[in-house]
């Protein structure tokens, strides 16, 4: 007999207690597991996840302004548009340092393009003022400072003097401009020493020593410079700007970049909801430029009746296969999985084929009497080729979870109420019809989460009136290039879907996806 | 209700045909689209409809001519190889991630099981222009985009949920016991999944890589995007070729892309009965 007098817990063969060894088991089992999974986890991680958070985040980055006109939005920052008119006067100083760097990096194209989605024409303003910024009468400074002392061309003395931690805190402006021109030389492999220094550096150098800064101490040649200052000859900047534009004498203009100055903006979500955020606020977009409202209609009612008329056709489909015997059921099946199986390029080709004005469903008509062959039907390039094509490219989708479903539904129930009395319809009706209906659910929102992000088929067939919110994706991610409105509307687009994905796990479970 | 009672009214007769003929017309619209163009692919002419000499059966309307435009055109035969090229190791890497993280799912105990389940199975949810944009931003951003393993990833990425289905359906019917039985004999966990596990499972990792393989074959929203030029692919080819100059080469394509799929579902159907009788023999 084993002693009765065992006291304290149970212990497991090594002398360990059993529940602390049950548990080492347990995690281990739970480490193993999550070790096979690990490597599929990161790699979907990397190459699909990541992206789609980098769109998510992109629907909102607005990097670009702050970026290349850092500057200028300082300055802006601090302009209350409602106080004044224009903003101050220190903007058109850093507005022309910022312009020069992006000039030279070639920038500021990028950054017109971008501004151009907020206000049409800024693209070519910046396009214009880019070439004419180096060609600004500033060049007056720089003659006037080589008047002075000739070493001022030197670019080796001023890589010396920008050395010096008491010139840097007497000349603020230029020290900052000085700062961007050798990390931009550095990222060109090029060596400060050896560049011509540019108009613009005198430019900043004149407006430091314009403002009197302590000079006692600095170089000798700084003195000098600083006492002759006053007596310069100045050049307007604003003028320059507004010469070679006159758009920059709009105080909209300026309005706008400070509205989009941030580095994240709501612009691109307002944009795809057919707002547009203004510097007084949120505001809906003219009339005439009001076309996502009516894209995201009518992908909503595209997908709708697509879902509706593969209900229509899959049912009786679906019917007919789970009642009849497994072997003939079993063939017809073939019927509905071939198309499952076959391309969507295929697919799409053939309804183009078929469909086409001098396609193979006009000509029989023509051939019936049916149509003149002078006025052949035109089935494409419409909504009505779109909902076609897609109907067929879907309904497998449709029949496949109905079909499933009907098939355990026994066909006794029927019976048993027609035998009490039941008519065919009310049999049909009451009884068998709702116990189908989480099929019809299942392979509902599986048609619509699919229709509603179809890229293929619409681009084909559908012509103007019968594309989809995802053209209109493609299109600005290719054409357009306005990646953030693009994201914008992915975004939009991938929570819609998200929302009837979580729907379609509450009714059907992502474990009970069965597939062919 | 597979054959009308003898009692059956005439009204109830008339239903019973008509709802036949109504099923009879779905079916053909299901598969007329696929069926026309396969004669129409042996067109003599550049046409898109039949000819009088097609509807007469005369041999001199018929040809093989877009099918050797197929084999001789440097375009096509490119897409194609770039297809060849690109499908297989998207597969090889959807199905060797996907069938281990199977394996590791269906263990009695994973902590956070549905969050996980959810992420691997993200890639068939959302809508391809989507996850072809992201990929787009992401991978230009790390000089993915515009090259081979760019798309490969991608694709690889697309199929994984396929993979990750089937398996796991299969694993649902197999017996625990059995590689505990293994192990009992001393067999280490590696040649317990090579000799054991492994065989039990094929049939579901094979279907596994046939649907990511036909995905990555029949993709081409993603690689639209996330490819270049040098990555062209077949359905790209098409594509280009239906939105643009429609050349009746397509229409030949398509009818060996159809034979393609006709082999596709022969295999996987073999493969499922395969399954059901493994299955049938396995205890429990």
């Amino acid at each position: 007999m084993v002693e009765a007098t065992q006291s304290g817990p149970m212990l497991a063969a090594d002398g360990k207690p059993l529940k602390r060894s049950l548990n080492r088991a347990l995690r281990r089992q739970k480490l193993r597991a999550l070790m096979l999974i690990a490597p599929l986890l990161i790699f979907v991680l990397i190459t699909f996840i990541a992206p789609i958070a980098d769109m998510l985040f992109r629907s909102v980055e607005n990097d670009i302004v702050a970026d290349t006109l850092p500057d200028t939005v300082e300055v802006l920052a601090d302009w209350d548009h409602e106080a004044s008119d224009m903003p101050p006067d220190a903007l058109w100083e850093a507005f022309y340092v910022d312009m020069f760097f992006a000039e030279a990096e070639k920038l500021h194209t990028r950054l017109g393009s971008r501004l151009n989605y907020e206000m049409t024409g800024v693209s070519s303003l910046f396009r214009k003022t880019g070439r004419a910024v180096g060609r600004f009468d500033t060049d007056s400074y720089t003659d006037q400072f080589t008047a002075l002392d000739a070493s001022w061309e030197d670019p080796a003395t001023w890589v010396t003097m920008m050395e010096d931690d008491a010139v840097l805190e007497a000349l603020p402006h230029t020290a900052d401009a000085w700062d961007r021109w050798t990390a931009y030389l550095d990222r060109e492999g090029d060596d400060p020493a050896k560049e011509d220094i540019e108009d613009v550096f005198f430019t900043t150098l004149y407006t430091d020593l314009a403002a009197q800064p302590p000079v006692s101490g600095l170089p000798e040649r700084l003195q000098q410079a600083a006492a002759a200052v006053p007596s310069f000859e100045t050049v307007d900047l604003k003028a320059q700007f507004i010469d070679a534009d006159k758009d920059w004498g709009n105080a909209d203009v300026w309005r706008m970049i400070q509205t989009y100055s941030p580095r994240y903006t709501s612009g691109y979500f307002l944009n795809a909801v057919d707002m547009q955020l203004t510097p007084d606020g949120v505001e809906q977009r003219p009339e005439n430029q009001q076309i996502y409202g009516i894209l995201f209609k009518r992908t909503i009612f595209m997908s709708v009746t697509i879902t509706l008329s593969c209900i229509m056709l899959g049912y009786p489909v679906a019917w007919i296969l789970a009642n009849l015997p497994m072997r003939t059921a079993n063939l017809l099946m073939i019927l509905v999985l071939l198309p499952f199986w076959t391309s969507l390029l295929v697919r799409t080709s053939a309804w183009k084929v078929l469909l086409q004005q001098q396609g193979v469903i006009n000509d029989i008509l023509v051939w019936l009497h049916l149509v003149d062959d002078g006025n052949r039907l035109i089935m494409m390039n419409n909504q009505f080729g779109t909902i076609v094509a897609m109907t067929h490219i879907l309904l497998p989708f449709m029949i496949l979870p109905l079909y499933s479903v009907m098939q355990t539904i026994p066909p006794t129930y029927l019976r048993a109420a027609k035998s009490l009395g039941a008519t065919n319809w009310t049999a049909f009706w009451r009884v068998y019809f709702p116990q189908s209906v989480p099929g019809i659910g299942a392979g509902s929102i599986l048609v619509f989460i699919l229709a509603i992000g179809y890229y293929i088929t619409p681009e084909i067939v559908g012509g103007t009136t019968g594309t989809f919110i995802s053209n209109r994706i493609a299109y600005h991610i290719s054409s357009s290039l306005n990646w953030g409105l693009a994201a914008a509307l992915g975004t939009i687009l991938l929570a819609v879907v998200l929302l009837l994905y979580w729907v379609y796990d509450r009714i059907v479970g992502i474990d009970n996806v069965k597939l062919g | 209700m597979s054959s009308l009672p003898p009692y059956a009214t005439t009204g109830q007769t008339i239903w019973f045909y008509a709802f036949r003929v109504i099923c009879g017309l779905i079916f053909f619209f299901l598969i007329a689209p696929i069926i026309v163009i396969i004669p129409l692919s042996f067109n003599a002419e550049d046409f898109f409809t039949f000819t009088p000499e097609m509807l007469r059966l005369d041999p001199d309307g018929y040809s093989l001519k877009h099918y050797q435009d197929f084999f001789n055109n440097s375009d096509w035969q490119a897409a194609m190889w770039n297809s060849l090229k690109i499908a297989p190791v998207a597969t090889l890497l959807s199905v060797g991630f996907g069938t281990l993280a199977a394996i590791g799912l269906s263990q009695p105990h994973v902590p956070f099981r549905r969050a996980i389940m959810a992420i691997l199975i993200s890639p068939m949810i959302v809508p391809l222009i989507i996850s072809a944009a992201g990929m787009y931003f992401f991978y230009s951003r790390i000089g993915l985009q515009g090259t081979y393993f760019g798309v490969v990833l991608a694709h690889a990425a697309l199929g994984i949920p396929f993979v990750i289905i089937t398996v796991t359906a299969t694993l649902v019917g197999f017996d625990n016991s059995l590689t505990r039985a293994a192990a009992n004999m001393g067999a280490d966990p590696v040649t317990t999944f090579f000799r054991v596990q492994m065989p039990l499972i094929l049939p579901g990792v094979i279907s596994g890589a046939l649907f990511a393989f036909i995905t990555s074959f029949d993709e081409v929203v993603v690689v639209l995007f996330v490819g270049s030029a040098g990555q062209k692919t077949l359905p790209w080819q098409m594509f280009i070729g239906l939105r643009e100059q429609i050349s009746p080469t397509i229409l030949a394509v398509a009818t060996l892309l159809v034979a393609i799929s006709i082999c596709l579902l022969a295999t996987l159907e073999i493969l499922r009965r395969r399954s059901e009788r493994l299955r049938g023999m396995s205890p429990g």
